[in-house]
């Protein structure tokens, strides 16, 4: 035993960030190009319009393309929860490699089944064939999309499960409980939907460069009509999502709502920061500075999206971690959730009882055995509070949560004015050149956004790695900083040239252009 | 059907999807030789062409070999991942490699070139299944780890799973037996992906290349497999005691595993059999296209027996030799009784996913690619 380098955990979550970010740059456009392609095709299968078949094949050149920049990240990201979260494998593995196994039987297979026919099949298979295989590999798609979802709202939102002090990890007790829990759901429909947004983008873009050249103009009206029935819904579905995540959010994790919203104290009819700029003199979460140089507030907001009632108390960072406070709920119901000091003497209690029933254990104590057992059932649900030193320890980088909450909120706004826009203009907007470059600009923008969601999400819920059970200074693989060092430069490495490959295929495909297609 | 059954039933089904892989690996054999069966611009097209309809396969079975090794027995993946760190961290590098190279490489904006993908393929090909074999190598000759659960409330330093080594897994490298199970595999993959040409290009020259490569690389398989298999099967093997739990090294363990579970030995014979008579076929007949199915059926059956071996019948399927008692078993390492059920009705659903792979790759390869598809044919590699 010795004792754990610290920069492990800096190490360990750069190269988890860097290979999530770079796959996540595949992977919306999967789950919505996909589906974009499909309905082309469905069109091309009821009308026989051949037209219809050439704008699939031409999306779909491009969505194969994309397809295997996500193969690439995914496998990355599956393995490392091993290679650099050895100890959260152990701890949460009984719960937690569950959705990925299933993922893999389920969804995998079938995307990559059917994407060969989806590809290569035009002329091997019926058009009736041909068509539920670009169907499935956009459902194989999405399914994928369920299982990791649902274990990463686990994560943020662990239930379902028990500790157990004997085989010293979680257990699951409910598959249904992990499956179907409010977070999972709401996390997995924002995801998605939201995802539709960046396709919706991405197609837009495309044609309106189509147009500011004058050229494929029959093709480009048709895709951007698509597109935009297809970014309506999603954006519309998201506002909706996002305001059940938001709840959520509120419930099980105030601490990342607080830090979405740069709020250090709650009260009664807390308002919503529509814009702000934060102090960047507040280092402290208990110092006197003002955490805003400029706020441009909507009254009672935030207590109607986090309870959905006008004056709930919203407890702010310092609420949560030196006070305690009533939460209203929407039923008129007032609760007292447990202070920050409380928690970290369950933690401490927890880990305790651990060590003194695995000791009595040894010593085939039974009498002993049990009050520690009782003990660890009562305090395990906080058994993460055990590995907290000091409170500062429980608040995540406020300025990054923050400025990526509001830039995804903002810019969710935008997309929605874009859809409807566009839909309401119709063919006039071919002569709007400002509009086809904001269509052009939507691409990176639509990324940015969704960036901005996960950074929220993941960011948004430091120091946990599991809410309240581990946090990541207790997660990782105790492998040398040094190698963690090299395989995340090899990683960056690839990336950037797999980055500047797929820019330049995907440009040349576009400057083709779908009459090149055969 | 108690606790037990179900943790032999997931080591059978990783075990299963461990065989798979490796009879799939015939997409990296074949791509390990695409300059020496392919010696034209064209032949190699084809080449890539007929393995690219199946590479993805391959890199899903992987993927869901390794999500079944974590949902089943997690104590082993987060043991070995975490550290064995750099042979599995270069074998994801050689499959991150391996994953955009069929689509991109000749893609008309490919700024980097059809060489550098043709060269990712080849790395993949060569470091993928050398390591791979490495790796599960040490599944028969131990690494240097300990497991110690005491270690989570340790608050400096809270890592239950330690590796003693400096080199973090490439220390495997060094051993012999290891090695020679890495070059089984390389040549095991090799002909699997020559005999999978034969079958699946029209092709004369090509055809004609690789029922000579057949031969070659199955000999250069059996000089590496046969020492290791008798080195294996009658040296010192990791027992467990099953009242205890207590592992101890006890000679000729693989060996009397296979007399002691006979189904188990017959079909490993078996699948040696049929490794041997696809090799045949493809090899030394002038006309069969089979060679593949025998010699596939052969490997998975080998592959499978192995690993039933090693993890059936008191063994440990990953073995310490740091500290012996921390071997891990299927006991020891798997899943709680309650995942293991629920995954299990979920794995109800492979034999309907084997089903619609299956009908794919009939309804894909009714036609053998030929000169005249990769002429006519708008969307290739």
């Amino acid at each position: 035993m010795g004792t754990l380098d610290l920069s492990i955990i800096d190490w360990s979550r750069a190269q988890f960030a860097v290979t999530a970010l770079y796959h996540w740059l595949s992977v919306p456009l999967t789950l919505s190009l996909g589906f974009i392609m499909a309905v082309m095709e469905t069109l091309y299968y009821r009308t026989g319009n051949e037209e219809w078949k050439r704008m699939t094949k031409f999306w779909m050149h491009l969505f194969a393309a994309n397809f295997v920049l996500g193969i690439a990240g995914g496998i990355i990201l599956e393995f490392q929860f091993g290679t650099n979260w050895s100890n959260y494998s152990w701890l949460v593995g009984d719960i937690f490699g569950a959705p990925l196994a299933i993922e893999g039987i389920m969804a995998f297979f079938l995307e990559s089944t059917f994407f060969v026919v989806m590809i290569f099949g035009w002329n091997k298979t019926s058009k009736g064939f041909h068509l539920v295989s670009t169907w499935l590999t956009w459902f194989g798609a999405t399914l994928s999309a369920l299982w990791i979802l649902v274990a990463n709202a686990w994560m943020q939102y662990p239930t379902g499960t028990f500790f157990n002090i004997d085989t010293v990890r979680n257990e699951m007790t409910s598959f249904s409980a992990v499956l179907f829990s409010p977070v999972a759901m709401s996390k997995f429909f924002h995801t998605v939907t939201s995802s539709w947004i960046v396709g919706a983008a991405f197609v837009i873009g495309v044609s309106s460069w189509y147009l500011l050249k004058k050229r494929n103009i029959e093709f480009s009206h048709k895709s951007i009509l698509i597109a935009s029935v297809f970014g309506l819904a999603g954006i519309l579905l998201t506002i909706f999502t996002g305001d059940s995540s938001a709840y959520q959010v509120a419930q099980k994790q105030p601490m990342k709502l607080a830090a979405m919203e740069g709020l250090y104290h709650g009260k009664n009819g807390t308002s919503l920061i529509a814009f702000g700029v934060l102090n960047p003199e507040k280092k402290v979460y208990n110092d006197s500075i003002p955490p805003f140089l400029f706020k441009m507030t909507i009254p009672d907001g935030l207590s109607w999206l986090a309870y959905h009632h006008l004056h709930a108390f919203v407890p702010g960072v310092q609420d949560l971690l030196d006070g305690s406070y009533l939460l209203t709920m929407a039923n008129g119901e007032q609760i007292k959730p447990l202070t920050t000091d409380e928690k970290l003497t369950f933690g401490r209690m927890s880990h305790q009882a651990m060590i003194d029933y695995r000791l009595a254990k040894k010593d085939k104590n039974d009498s002993l055995m049990s009050v520690n057992r009782a003990i660890f059932d009562a305090t395990s649900p906080y058994f993460g509070y055990g590995y907290v030193t000091s409170k500062a320890q429980l608040v995540p980088n406020v300025p990054l949560t923050f400025y990526a909450f509001h830039f995804m909120v903002i810019f969710g706004g935008f997309f929605l004015l874009f859809f409807v826009l566009l839909l309401y203009l119709r063919r006039k907007i071919q002569n709007m050149k400002w509009l086809l470059w904001v269509g052009i600009f939507s691409i990176p923008l639509a990324y940015l956004t969704s960036f901005s969601g996960w950074i929220v999400a993941e960011v948004g819920r430091q120091p946990w790695a599991i809410q309240d059970l581990l946090p990541t200074f207790a997660a990782v693989s105790n492998v040398p900083v040094s190698s963690i060092k090299t395989t995340l430069t090899i990683f960056v490495l690839i990336y950037t040239i797999f980055f500047i490959a797929i820019i330049g295929v995907m440009t040349r495909e576009i400057r083709k252009g779908p009459e090149s297609i055969k | 059907m108690d606790y037990a059954f179900f943790q032999a039933y997931w080591w059978f089904l990783v075990s299963l999807l461990g065989a798979l892989l490796v009879f799939l690996f015939f997409v990296q054999g074949g791509q390990t030789l695409l300059y020496t069966i392919g010696k034209t611009e064209q032949e190699r097209t084809m080449l890539v062409n007929s393995l690219g309809r199946k590479w993805d396969l391959t890199f899903t079975t992987l993927v869901t070999f390794g999500g079944a090794a974590f949902a089943s027995f997690p104590l082993f993946y987060a043991t070995s991942f975490g550290g064995a760190y750099w042979p599995w961290m270069l074998l994801l590098v050689c499959f991150v490699l391996q994953a955009v190279s069929y689509e991109w490489r000749t893609k008309a904006g490919n700024v980097f070139g059809h060489k550098t993908f043709e060269a990712f393929l080849l790395i993949n090909g060569f470091g993928g299944l050398i390591l791979f074999g490495i790796a599960v190598g040490t599944f028969f000759t131990g690494s240097n780890f300990t497991v110690n659960k005491d270690d989570l409330t340790q608050l400096a330093m809270p890592v239950i799973s330690t590796w003693h080594t400096p080199w973090h897994g490439l220390e495997a490298v060094l051993n012999v037996r290891n090695l020679l199970l890495g070059f089984s595999i390389f040549f095991l993959a090799r002909v699997l992906g020559s005999l999978y040409f034969i079958n699946n290009i029209a092709d004369d020259m090509i055809v004609k290349r690789s029922r000579k490569q057949v031969l070659r690389d199955a000999i250069a398989f059996l000089v590496m497999f046969l020492p290791f298999l008798v080195w294996t099967l009658f040296s010192q093997g990791f027992a467990v005691q099953p009242d205890t739990g207590a592992v101890f090294l006890e000679k000729g363990k693989y060996f009397f595993n296979f007399i002691q579970m006979p189904l188990v030995g017959l079909f490993f014979l078996v699948g040696v059999v049929s490794l041997l008579y696809g090799i045949f076929l493809g090899a030394f007949s002038k006309t069969s296209t089979k060679g593949i199915w025998f010699a596939g059926i052969g490997a998975v059956l080998s592959v499978l027996t192995l690993l039933l071996n090693i993890g059936y019948n008191n063994t440990s399927f990953y073995p310490s030799i740091y500290d012996l008692q921390s071997s891990l078993t299927i006991f020891n390492s798997s899943s709680s009784f309650f995942t293991l059920k629920v995954m299990s009705v979920v794995s109800l659903l492979i034999p309907f996913v084997l089903g619609y792979i299956i009908y794919v790759w009939r309804v894909m390869d009714k036609k053998q690619i030929d000169k005249a598809e990769m002429d006519e044919e708008s969307v290739k590699y």
